[in-house]
């Protein structure tokens, strides 16, 4: 017999602790995400000069490298010029910019589809520009991509195993632990994989749901 | 900064494993994305359902398990992978399932209009998606893999954790014999920045050459640069 | 419908004939230009306190662009547009004007209803009136509530206060748009062809609402307006517009029964015969 299932249920508590932080480092990344891509998606559709076409650069440079060499930079140089954070709360943040540049782009879409004539009544009416964003703008924009963000959110849920190489001790790093100890690695990256997919799979098809939901608001 | 320089064969070699590791990733996810694209499409429950199963479980979970599975996990069965091989199965099998998804969207969501033209010209199922579904998907489908093969890039990065010796992996070794640890990464950061632009513009090229037609299209036809690779479409 | 509106404006001082009143808008020597197409050449236009005034003639023919500017949801290429005595547009040739506060202040005194009606898709109908009032006058919540009830009140809709826009007929959603105008007691109110959008049986309870503020309040209001009747009947004056300027003005009975230039009778001809 392979697959030894004793070994694999009296793992299984170990790896549902992995799983949990791995559900944090998501939820944390993702509060990181959703604002800090909203506040780039703002400032670049507001055309300030200088500072739109850094943010422009900010997105590209971010969705073209890898996210792995992302968290290396963050954990191995930063500590070089006196900024040590712990590996978890430097994940956190890493893959909260990671994913910050494509919620940008995001927002961009569901901005760009609220239709002109409601930035001309909020300026009929002269409400401030903040107001305009706030109260008229991105209730519209956001409710529109909110099927698009949770993708990313299920997206980060994943990728965010790449994190247990700077020793991030979520799901795949406990698996990993695991097999090393007892030189059996098919049981712990199986169940892994399994609890990635039984979290992953119902959310993509809450996601599916919801996406139908709010289409026939258009 | 000189150090950088001194070892800079050494990152030449990781590169040219890199850029190895994508070529072969790209033919693999191309070929398993219309393989299990069009399966999916299939009339056949034998062919839909295999190939449903084999698309979530590739999408629903990590990369990262994935390559460690072919690599650590598959020797209990007993097929001992050399690292490169297992690398590339998880990249191809992994982008593949995302480039399923594209395949199978696109197709169908053309189907419906041409297929009663099709049926009218007398033509089969088979000749029908061969010679006409196809090819007229393809311009559709290339925004959405330009993610994909971009996505594919930066995730052969992972590779070097399964000891395949690409530019992550060699940066590594030059950071931990020389300790340039800020030069070091911010080389490697815009190394892999100018190879993704690479891919984009070679996918944008593909693209030009690909239209049917030239007319501008809505910006809501282009999920283009939108949509990370992965994102169901 | 309740017998008066409120608005800051005092009623119509019937004694004050229109000509003595003071100047309210007035546009010297604004031009605008998109690419080829002139849309105003050197416009000198001006409107008094309490008038109201339709402005007629060809689509595309700038009309449109006249409620823009005042608006400033477009940018004069020259010109000086004042509103109540106060700059909105002082654009020497060749600048790009910003926008400034004194702009936001003048614009204040104006109000603008839409063809779209471009309510607030995600707000209730009260909502939709409250929010301006409450954000910009920083009315009293209570004081302002009361106030934007009253407004919809008027315009025949106390029923649908907690409606929001995509629940609301074509008509109804262009009433909610009169009341959330209105809340912000401009001295000019705009009208941009605000039947236009509508199904052919929703028009009348528009215009009966646009009526009653014509007859019992004294704001300014400037229209552009396809609906020649209506126009006719509301109206101090008319003013013919066509290739970026005034054909001809003047009372309506004027401007519709012994048009002087023959653009006018030609337009007519071809909207009256419709």
């Amino acid at each position: 017999m392979i697959w030894d299932s004793e070994f694999a249920l009296s793992i299984l508590p170990d790896l549902l602790q992995g799983l949990w932080v791995t559900v944090q480092i998501t939820l944390a990344g993702t509060v990181i995400a959703m604002i800090l891509g909203l506040v780039v998606a703002v400032i670049r559709f507001s055309r300030l000069p200088v500072v739109s076409q850094l943010f422009n650069f900010y997105v590209q440079f971010v969705r073209g490298t890898p996210l792995l060499i992302q968290a290396y930079c963050a954990f191995f140089i930063l500590p070089n010029y006196g900024l040590s954070f712990s590996p978890m709360a430097t994940g956190i943040v890493v893959i909260g910019i990671n994913y910050s540049a494509y919620t940008a782009e995001v927002y961009r879409s569901g901005i760009h589809d609220v239709p002109p004539g409601q930035w001309e009544a909020a300026k009929a009416l002269n409400l401030p520009i903040g107001a305009t964003w706030t109260r008229i703008i991105l209730p519209q924009a956001v409710r529109s991509v909110i099927p698009l963000l949770g993708n990313y959110l299920i997206q980060m849920f994943k990728d965010s195993a790449v994190l247990s190489a700077i020793t991030v001790f979520e799901l795949l790093a406990h698996a990993q632990a695991i097999g090393s100890n007892n030189f059996r690695y098919l049981e712990p990256l199986t169940i892994a994989g399994l609890l990635f997919l039984l979290v992953s799979y119902p959310a993509s098809q809450m996601v599916r749901r919801l996406e139908r939901r709010l289409a026939p608001a258009h | 900064m000189s150090d950088v320089i001194t070892y800079a064969p050494l990152l030449l070699q990781g590169l040219l494993i890199t850029v190895l590791v994508t070529v072969l990733g790209a033919i693999l996810t191309v070929v398993t994305a219309f393989t299990a694209g069009l399966a999916r499409l299939s009339q056949h429950w034998w062919l839909r359902w295999p190939a449903g199963v084999f698309v979530e479980v590739f999408r629903g979970t990590s990369l990262l398990v994935q390559m460690f599975w072919f690599f650590f996990a598959l020797p209990f069965f007993g097929f001992q992978l050399a690292p490169l091989t297992a690398a590339v199965l998880a990249l191809g099998f992994n982008e593949g399932a995302y480039g399923a998804e594209i395949v199978r969207g696109t197709i169908s969501s053309r189907a419906a209009g041409q297929s009663e033209a099709c049926v009218a010209l007398g033509m089969g199922r088979a000749l029908r998606m061969r010679r006409v579904l196809i090819p007229q998907s393809i311009p559709a489908m290339l925004p959405p893999f330009c993610n994909v093969m971009v996505d594919l890039l930066k995730n052969t990065s992972l590779v070097s954790l399964v000891t395949v010796a690409d530019l992550t992996f060699r940066g590594q070794m030059v950071r931990s014999t020389t300790g340039q640890t800020t030069a070091v990464f911010l080389t490697i950061l815009v190394l892999y920045f100018v190879l993704s632009s690479l891919i984009s513009l070679l996918m944008k090229w593909l693209e030009r050459r690909f239209a049917l037609d030239r007319r501008p299209k809505s910006r809501r036809d282009q999920p283009g640069p939108l949509v990370k690779a992965g994102m169901p479409v | 419908m309740p017998p008066h509106i409120d608005t800051e404006s005092a009623p119509v001082p019937e004694s004050t004939p229109a000509a003595a009143r003071e100047v309210m808008i007035s546009f010297d020597d604004v031009s605008k230009r998109w690419g080829d197409n002139e849309v105003l050449r050197s416009l000198n236009f001006d409107v008094k306190s309490g008038e109201k005034v339709s402005i007629i003639g060809p689509s595309g023919s700038g009309k449109t662009t006249i409620l823009r500017i005042l608006m400033t949801l477009e940018t004069p290429d020259t010109g000086l547009v004042t509103v109540n005595g106060e700059t909105l547009w002082d654009v020497k040739p060749g600048s790009r004007p910003k926008e400034t506060k004194q702009m936001r202040a003048t614009r204040r005194h104006v109000g603008m209803v839409f063809q779209q009606f471009n309510l607030f898709p995600h707000m209730t109908a009260l909502e939709n009136v409250l929010e301006a009032p409450t954000r910009v006058l920083k009315l009293d919540k209570e004081e302002a509530r009361q106030r934007s009830v009253e407004l919809l009140e008027m315009v025949g809709l106390s029923k649908h206060l907690d409606h929001k826009p995509p629940k609301l007929s074509g008509g109804q959603q262009q009433r909610v748009a009169i009341a959330r105008a209105l809340a912000m007691r401009p001295k000019v109110l705009l009208f941009d062809e605000p039947t236009s959008a509508l199904d052919p049986e929703l028009i009348g309870e528009v215009l009966n609402v646009i009526r009653e503020l014509a007859v019992s309040t004294d704001m300014t209001m400037l229209m552009v307006t396809h609906e020649m009747r209506f126009a006719e009947e509301i109206s101090d004056r008319v003013v013919m517009f066509d290739h970026g300027s005034v054909v001809e003005q003047g009372p309506p009975g004027e401007i519709f029964k012994a048009p002087k230039e023959d653009r006018t009778k030609s337009f007519l001809h071809a909207v009256l015969s419709h």
